[in-house]
């Protein structure tokens, strides 16, 4: 059984279906997307970019010709970034579950703005079970002329969108390699540029935008910029849902405004005897106890909505071998230093927790660290040390001159 | 006339290439297909899926060979996948993996002899505020404890048949 992971109630259960779309429909294309950036809503896939931009790009970019986009019918896409593999991630899987709508909603006015008639879900592997509702779901919206040619009977703007499934690899949640996979390929992803909103799906402009982003858009259409600005901090405005897991009394779903500090977010949960906390998911940050005072935003500590919790008793060493065991096997292995690199600092894990790692050598683990960072080509290998970065930062007591368990 | 495996193969195959498309961005949506209804992507499909979209079979084998709920090798009819990953490890998933193993009398990354279980480590799952979690075929198992264990298996046993199929149905519409 699936527990309901909700807590409280998401200000999304409170949207009218339709509501955002007509808003959208009422303004040009250019005046959509001047008020999507006006609201300043970021991405909410982890990376944080500018929705309102991103949109802006793909709708500059050139349709191949006015007449062969009609005949297709596939000038542009918007994709809507379903593969939630990050550790620790569950909210886009609960949005899917209990507010679908939204997420159609959001791109079908993606697709106003950008100029595009056709959307993809590229929902995980894992999440098959969630298919026949949401396939009842888009029948219905088309029932109801949400979806379809002439959407909300406004002439000439036609969207439908399509649900394909991911295959379980992680990196495919990666905007480049989740494009390859929709092409029929291996999931590795590709150099940047050139750019999806310039060269995507099929080699067309495409839109890349996670789940949540997509779901707010209605929202923010219907209650207002100023509504959302009102929200969060200068740089990270308005709402978010965090996936909290780990020691704490109540895991589960959270909506909170951005700006709140870990210590907030923990008391919230019941996790208030936690000495550490992973914000951002295995490729996200380690923050000691120490650091509980910092805030959660783009412009502090970055993330996704993973919030895993650590309670007094959790030897962090295991946490940072569970997240490099996670990334040696999720590696497209396309470039050396992500391929190699997360192999030896599992290996270096491994020598520390036999009590075998010299002090010199976890010097070297930690350089390799870093230039995995710089020099490895896509998001997985530049975060993939993250965690063990920050752990061999903040608990280097737990894990030197360990003596091996009996 | 005889039917061939080979030519049951390429029928079937036409047909998935009627319902997906005859380019490259249906070779995926199709190995898929295959992949649940017979548990595995054999060579004679990578063959004749590259036929029918013009790709050389090993292109498909690289694809197949990529993606984890893809593969070359038969799967038992449940395909038992536990997540190993920080939230369902700290959570208690290695009693439930040990009773796993003890009841099926297999290891991870084996199928029993008779063709009905395969057990598999996963990562994240996206269960992990109720972990540990399983994914068996679809289905979704959470806050599992050792003790119930067997009572999940003996519920796809029963499964096997016309429910286990079921969703197969729902997939292709
Ligand atoms: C290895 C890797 C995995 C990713 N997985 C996901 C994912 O599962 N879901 C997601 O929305 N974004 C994921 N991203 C981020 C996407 O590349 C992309 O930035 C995002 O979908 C953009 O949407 P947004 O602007 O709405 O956040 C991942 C990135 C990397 C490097
Ligand atoms: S960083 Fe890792 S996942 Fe990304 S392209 Fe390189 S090998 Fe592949
Ligand atoms: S950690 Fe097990 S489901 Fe996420």
């Amino acid at each position: 059984m699936i527990i309901d992971s909700s807590k409280g109630t998401l200000t999304y259960a409170s949207q009218e279906r339709g509501a955002g779309l007509a808003a959208a429909l009422g303004m040009t294309p250019t005046a959509l997307i001047e008020f999507v950036k006006e609201s300043g809503l970021k991405g909410r896939g982890g990376a944080g970019f500018t929705t309102g931009l991103k949109w802006q790009f793909a709708a500059a970019a050139p349709a191949p010709s006015e007449a062969a986009a009609t005949e297709a019918g596939t000038a542009k896409y918007v994709v809507c970034n379903a593969d939630e593999g990050e550790p620790g991630t569950f909210k886009d899987r609960v949005i899917l579950t209990d507010h679908a709508d939204l997420v159609f909603e959001g791109m079908t006015i993606a697709g106003y703005a950008i100029g595009a008639k056709r959307g993809v879900v590229y929902l995980r592997g894992e999440y098959t079970y969630l298919v026949p509702k949401l396939k009842e779901m888009l029948r219905a919206r088309r029932d109801e002329g949400l979806l379809g040619s002439n959407v909300m009977g406004k002439e000439g703007f036609g969207f439908d969108i399509e649900i394909r499934m991911g295959s379980g690899a992680y990196v495919c949640g990666e905007e480049t390699a989740l494009i390859e996979s929709l092409e029929g390929h291996r999931g590795e992803p590709r150099n940047r540029p050139p750019f999806p909103v310039d060269t995507g799906l099929g080699g067309k402009a495409t839109t890349v935008n996670n789940v949540e982003t997509l779901a707010w858009v209605p929202l923010i259409l219907s209650r207002g910029a100023e509504w959302w600005k009102s929200l969060g901090t200068e740089r990270s405005s308005g709402l978010k849902l965090f996936s909290v897991s780990g020691d704490c009394a109540a895991p589960g779903v959270y909506e909170f405004p951005f700006g709140l500090t870990v210590a907030d977010l923990l008391k919230a949960v019941g996790g208030g005897d936690a000495k550490a906390v992973q914000v951002g998911g295995a490729s996200g940050t380690c923050v000691p106890a120490k650091d509980f005072g910092r805030r959660i935003a783009f412009e502090d500590l970055s993330t996704g909505g993973s919030v895993i919790v650590f309670g007094p008793q959790r030897d962090m060493l295991q946490v940072a071998k569970n997240f490099m065991e996670f990334f040696v096997e999720e590696s497209c292995g396309q470039c050396t230093p992500c391929r190699e690199g997360n192999e030896v600092l599992l290996e270096g894990i491994e020598m520390l927790e036999y009590g075998e790692c010299s002090t010199s050598y976890l010097k070297e683990l930690v350089k390799l660290g870093e230039t995995m960072q710089i020099a490895s080509k896509c998001g997985l290998g530049q975060s993939s040390p993250n965690a063990f970065l920050s752990i061999v930062e903040n608990f280097r007591d737990e894990l030197m001159g360990r003596t091996v368990a009996e | 006339m005889l039917v061939t495996p080979h030519m049951a193969m390429r029928e079937e195959l036409e047909a998935l290439a009627d319902t997906f498309g005859r380019d490259r961005s249906a070779l995926i949506p199709m190995l898929q297909a295959i992949q649940r209804k017979n548990g595995y992507v054999s060579d004679l499909a990578m063959q004749e899926a590259a036929d029918i979209l013009g790709i050389h079979p090993v292109e498909v084998h690289g694809v197949v060979s990529f993606y984890g709920f893809l593969g070359t090798e038969a799967n038992g009819r449940f395909v038992i996948r536990m997540c190993q990953t920080v939230s369902c490890d700290m959570a208690g998933k290695d009693a439930v993996a040990r009773q796993l193993e003890n009841d099926l009398g297999i290891e991870f990354g084996e199928t029993t002899k008779d063709g009905k279980f395969t057990l598999e480590w996963a990562n994240c799952l996206g269960m992990c505020d109720q972990g540990p979690a399983l994914l068996v075929n679809d289905k979704f198992y959470t806050k599992v404890t050792a003790d119930q264990v067997a009572d999940i298996l003996d519920e796809c046993r029963k499964a096997f048949g016309a429910t286990a199929l079921q969703a197969e149905k729902e997939w292709l519409v």
